[in-house]
Order: C-alpha cells, then sequence, then structure tokens
C-alpha cells in the first residue's frame, strides 16, 4: 500500500521533443492519490484515462515529471518492478492454465511457497464465487467468470501499492455488473486498498468512489466526491457529464447587474458580479434539471417559458421547455405528482442553486 | 400446417457438383482403374483385381522409400516448426524493417521449385559452389554426390531454406493478432519472458501452428523436384523418395497399374498421418473440457 504521487506528469505518443501542444494525450497533472483511496476516474473515450492508468502502473513512462510510491521515484521502474496491480477492459486470462493456477499465477512468478498461494487463492476465490470453479480449465468460461479471474489475479495480491481498474465492467452482463462493483467495495472496504477505477460511466463512477476525478481532452478538470461533482461542477464540461440529464446550459451576457440572455435575465449577487465585471469571457449560466422550478403562474424571478414535451420516468417526471419565445432549451425534473401547466409554464431558478461559468470555468 | 415438397432446389448445387467431379473424382476415379487392371497394349485391358495393390504393399524398395520419406518429413518438421517460432519472435513489431524482414523472407518462397534445385545443386558443388568450396576449404571434404549423409543434409538445409519462411509468416501473423492486454496483464503479473511465451504466445499460436504443421507435412512428404534436381535420387538410392520413385515407375517404365495403386496407397498415407496430426493438435488443449 503506497500513496501514489504524480508530480507534472505529461505524456505524449508522439516522443519526447517532437510533440507539439496538441500531442499530449495527457496534459501537465499534479496528483495525490492518498492511501486506501477509492478513486473513479471518469471521462469520456480518448480522455487520457487509460493513459493515466499505465504511467501509474508503469506500462508507460511519461514524457515529462515524475511518479512517486511513498516517496520513491518510481517513474523509471518497470511495471514489475513496482508492484501494482491492474485489470484490464477485456478479460484477460491465461488459456491453457486452470482458474486455480491462473489465479495463483502472479504471486508463483513472485516466488512465493505454495502454501501462502494455495490461501490466498482459496481466499480470492471465495470473494469473487469462483470456488466451485477452480479446476475447470479458464478457457471454457463465460465472459464473466474470465473477467472475475482478471480481478482476482488483481486482488490476489495482498502487498500491491495500488489496485488499477480500466473499465473492467464494460463486457459483463448488467446484473451481474452491479454484484461486481458491489464486491469491489466490499473489498475495498474491508482491505482498505488504493483503487484506481476508470470507466466512462458516471453512475459507476459515483456508485464506486470516494473522489471521483473527472478527465477532458488530457486534464483533470476537477477532483471531488460525487456530491461537490454534482452541487458545485468546477467546468460546464463536469456539469454537463455528471447527472442525467446534465446540467443546463444556457448563454448570457451581462447587462447592469442582471444575466440577460434569450428569453429573459435573472438578477445576480454582487460577489459573483464582481468577479466577471469588465472581463471579456463568455458566460453561462447552469443550472440543475432537479432544482428547476415549473409553476403555473407568474411570480417574483420567475421566466415565461412554453411546456415542448414531458417524459415520465416512473419515478419523477422530465419536462422539456423553451425559455421565452422558442428560446435555449431547459429541461427540469418535477415530482410524479407534481401539477404542471399544460401549455405556458413559468420557471424559476433558486439563486442559490444557479452557478455562473465564465469561459467554461465555475465563478465561485 | 402443409410442408410444400419441393426439391427442384437441389439443382443450385449441380455446379459445384461437377466442378468437383472433373477437379477430384474423375481424376482419381482414372486412377482407381488404372489400379485394377493391366495392359499389353492395342487397347485391351484385363481385370487384375487387387493384384498391383499386393505387389506394390510387398515391394522392399517402396519400404524403404516410405521409411527416408518418412525420416525426412520429420526432420523437416522438427527443424523448421520451432525455428520458424523463434525467428518470428525475433522480428521486429513496428517500423520500416517491418516490411523488409518480410519481404526478405518471402523471397524463397517465390522461387521455382527446380530453381530452388539448381541453386542448391550448384550452392553445394565442390568446385565452384560457394558451400561445398568454402566447406572444402576448411577442410571438410563435403560430397553430396558420394556420401548420402552429405546429401541428405543437402536436401534438408534446402528444404529449411526454402520453406521455414512460411512458417515464420505464420507464426508473425498470429503473435501480431494478440492483443497487447495479454502482454501487459502478463508484465503485471510479473511473468517471465519464457512464462509469456509458454502461457501467452504458444496458446495463441495453437491455429497457425496446425496449418504450419500441416502444411509442411503434406509438401515435404510429397516433395520430389528439388531433390531430383540436386541429387536425382542417388547417391545409390539414399535420396530416392516416394514421389521420385513414383515418377520413375509411372513415366519412365509405365508400369501404369502397380504406379496407379502406389498412388492410392501414397495418397491414403497423407490423409491418414494430416488426420493423426490434426486430432492430436485440437486434443492438446480440449482434453479436459467438461
Amino acid at each position: 500500500m503506497a500513496r501514489i504521487v504524480l508530480d507534472g506528469v505529461a505524456h505524449s505518443y508522439a516522443g519526447k521533443g517532437k510533440a507539439k501542444a496538441d500531442d499530449y494525450a495527457l496534459r501537465r497533472l499534479d496528483h495525490v492519490w492518498e492511501d486506501g483511496g477509492a478513486y473513479a476516474l471518469l471521462g469520456p473515450s480518448g480522455c487520457g484515462k487509460t493513459t493515466l492508468l499505465n504511467v501509474i502502473s508503469g506500462l508507460i513512462t511519461p514524457s515529462e515529471g515524475r511518479v512517486l510510491f511513498d516517496e520513491r521515484d518510481v517513474t523509471r521502474l518497470a511495471t514489475e518492478q513496482r508492484n501494482i496491480a491492474q485489470v484490464f477492459q477485456f478479460p484477460v486470462i491465461y488459456d491453457t492454465m486452470t482458474v486455480r493456477q491462473n489465479l495463483g499465477f502472479p504471486l508463483v512468478n513472485r516466488g512465493l511457497p505454495a502454501d501462502r498461494i494455495a490461501a490466498r487463492v482459496g481466499e480470492v476465490a471465495e470473494m469473487l464465487d469462483l470456488s466451485d470453479a477452480l479446476d475447470r480449465r479458464a478457457r471454457n468460461l463465460s465472459a464473466d467468470a474470465k473477467q472475475k479471474i482478471s480481478l482476482g489475479r488483481g486482488l490476489v495480491r495482498d502487498d500491491v501499492a495500488a489496485i488499477l481498474f480500466d473499465e473492467p465492467l464494460t463486457v459483463i452482463d448488467p446484473h451481474v455488473k452491479w454484484q461486481l462493483r458491489r464486491k469491489l467495495k466490499e473489498i475495498h472496504e474491508r482491505f482498505h486498498r488504493t483503487l484506481v477505477y476508470v470507466t466512462h460511466d458516471q453512475n459507476e463512477a459515483l456508485t464506486f468512489a470516494d473522489k471521483v476525478v473527472v478527465m477532458l481532452d488530457g486534464q483533470v478538470l476537477q477532483v471531488g466526491t460525487p456530491e461537490e461533482l454534482f452541487e458545485t461542477p468546477s467546468h460546464t464540461f463536469v456539469g454537463y457529464f455528471i447527472g442525467s440529464p446534465g446540467l443546463n446550459l444556457i448563454d448570457c451576457t451581462l447587462d447592469g447587474g442582471d444575466a440577460v440572455f434569450r428569453g429573459g435575465r435573472i438578477a445576480l449577487d454582487d460577489d459573483r458580479l464582481a468577479r466577471v465585471r469588465g472581463r471579456n469571457v463568455a458566460l453561462k449560466l447552469g443550472i440543475r434539471p432537479r432544482y428547476v422550478e415549473v409553476l403555473d403562474r407568474a411570480g417574483a424571478e420567475t421566466l415565461p417559458a412554453q411546456i415542448n414535451d414531458v417524459e415520465d420516468l416512473g419515478t419523477h417526471r422530465l419536462v422539456d421547455l423553451a425559455l421565452g419565445d422558442g428560446g435555449p432549451v431547459i429541461r427540469a425534473m418535477v415530482a410524479e405528482d407534481a401539477a404542471l401547466p399544460a401549455d405556458a409554464a413559468f420557471l424559476r431558478f433558486p439563486p442559490e442553486r444557479t452557478r455562473l461559468f465564465a469561459d467554461d470555468v465555475l465563478v465561485a | 400446417m402443409n410442408k410444400v415438397q419441393n426439391n427442384r432446389a437441389w439443382f443450385l448445387i449441380l455446379p459445384v457438383f461437377v466442378l468437383v467431379a472433373f477437379s477430384a473424382i474423375i481424376p482419381l476415379m482414372a486412377v482407381v482403374n488404372y489400379s485394377v487392371q493391366d495392359s499389353f497394349g492395342g487397347g485391351v485391358w484385363i481385370f487384375v483385381g487387387t493384384e498391383w495393390f499386393e505387389s506394390v504393399l510387398a515391394d522392399e524398395r517402396l519400404h524403404d522409400a516410405l521409411g527416408r520419406q518418412l525420416l525426412f518429413s520429420g526432420l523437416v518438421l522438427a527443424i523448421q516448426i520451432p525455428l520458424g517460432v523463434m525467428i518470428a519472435l525475433t522480428l521486429p513489431t513496428r517500423g520500416w524493417l517491418v516490411p523488409l524482414c518480410l519481404i526478405v523472407l518471402a523471397l524463397p518462397l517465390l522461387v521455382p521449385f527446380n530453381v530452388v534445385g539448381t541453386i542448391w545443386q550448384l550452392f553445394a558443388r565442390v568446385d565452384i559452389g560457394l558451400l561445398g568450396h568454402t566447406l572444402a576449404d576448411l577442410g571438410i571434404e563435403f560430397n553430396y554426390t558420394d556420401d548420402p549423409l552429405h546429401a541428405w543434409i543437402t536436401v534438408v538445409l534446402m528444404d529449411v531454406w526454402h520453406w521455414t519462411p512460411l512458417v515464420v509468416l505464420l507464426c508473425y501473423s498470429g503473435l501480431r493478432a494478440i492483443p497487447p492486454a495479454f502482454y501487459q496483464a502478463a508484465r503485471i503479473d510479473g511473468a517471465s519472458r519464457y512464462a509469456t511465451f509458454r502461457y501467452i504466445e504458444l496458446p495463441k499460436l495453437r491455429g497457425v501452428l496446425t496449418i504450419a504443421v500441416l502444411l509442411r507435412f503434406m509438401d515435404s512428404f510429397m516433395i520430389f523436384t528439388e531433390p531430383f534436381v540436386v541429387t536425382g535420387g542417388g547417391p545409390g538410392n539414399a535420396t530416392n523418395f516416394l514421389s521420385i520413385v513414383l515418377t520413375n515407375w509411372a513415366i519412365e517404365r509405365r508400369d501404369l497399374g502397380p504406379a496407379a495403386a502406389f498412388s492410392i496407397i501414397y495418397f491414403l498415407i497423407v490423409l491418414l498421418i494430416c488426420w493423426m496430426f490434426y486430432t492430436a493438435i485440437t486434443r492438446i488443449g480440449q482434453a479436459d473440457k467438461r
């Protein structure tokens, strides 16, 4: 177990010296993975998640910066010398071996005594419900079971600095997916390993991790608890990416003390005004669909809107509206039993829930 | 519900039947035809039953040739398969060296068989051949026209030169098809180079190795042109392989009956051994299927 520090790490596949700014799969990054934390690395495909993971595990040597495990510089160390476990997106199993041999393989390679190996393999098989299949050939098992073996090979070593998961549940059936995710969470709670879990599925990230790291275009946009990411996204992308549907975003300009947009205006508090006034930046308002209030009559701070569509999702309803007369589209989430106006509605954006972004960055 | 019975669709596979008939069945039946008849010329044919088969199966010269042939194929497989895998493992995987290596390797495969024979016939000659002359200069008396062992070395070396590239190319393609995650997982698991080969590369090469073994066995078991050009079956009968004997009977002596019976037996042996190889290789990993 270890605290893992990324110190000014950047990576380009073009090779050192040849890379232009755009070539970087991973832009300069400082980050600390605390010992025993459960982290999710969340971002769209191609954002550099896997690259970052491979830098930690040593499959890739970063073009710049250092990787430290508990103050020890491991940047130039090969994967096998780093004491780290990694599970890949598609199940990797050793075809000709039995499940038992597969699970024991990392330990056999490290020369552990046979009785230790047997004990560890037994424990891990128990954890992953593989005990019955231990003496079967791995190649004849289902994709689910194969991926469990891959997970098991990651968990079998009890001395690893961290276990890295690269979208490990992509090929798994939905109901098994849920079980395995819970299993991982359980294992984390019991053994306090440092886990880093790469995914592009926000549900997976939010349910699995204590801390979520959101990445875009090779950069870390925000690190926070699921709640922080939801309530105060530091970047419009985080707001949009987290939550289903994502944050409503409305382009606006300043006019006096108000934010003005097509279809209405709302007052901004002095604090935020002071931060953006006079700066030449693109402004956006953001509000979560669940905080948009849909009213049937005008009141203080309300904006007129047209209801385009109502979608019933069972637990709540999703209302699609256009602000003013064909203005920006707003999505609102309302309770099942809430009374909705037939056609013309009035929206209220509670000021404490409304965020302002300047050039896509949150104005706190 | 009444099913409509209409068998006219069978006519659609008629073209395939015609094709197979002309390409395989009719020629084969012609051979079968010769193998059970004798002729004294003038278009008079006499049915002789299994007489030719009996005489062929009892023929000492054929037993010897079959032994030589098995030894030759065994040697060729024992050398070419491991050597091919080893070369494939050491080939570069990216960069400009890849096409260069592949083209250089493929060159022997493009040389016509009798040219291969001629090349090695000259190459191994003591008076003017690079190999023979060099060996002579080193004090080794190398003479493939005199010494059966030298003749064998020449013929086997020639086949290794000619056909190992095929094994290399097959294995190389098989190796390239292994997803990088397997190698990464092996590194994470701390596997040695040997363990990576044994547990990842070799199992994943099973398919191409099956093909390589079958192709190399069939070709080497039926080899004719190259040894015929180099040694003509000599010295004595030392490199007289089955095909050379067969050609001698059929073309030079025009013993069509025995030659036809021999052809059929030859064909059956090839088929039998291929089947044995195939079953053996496919069984290796599946014996444990439960």
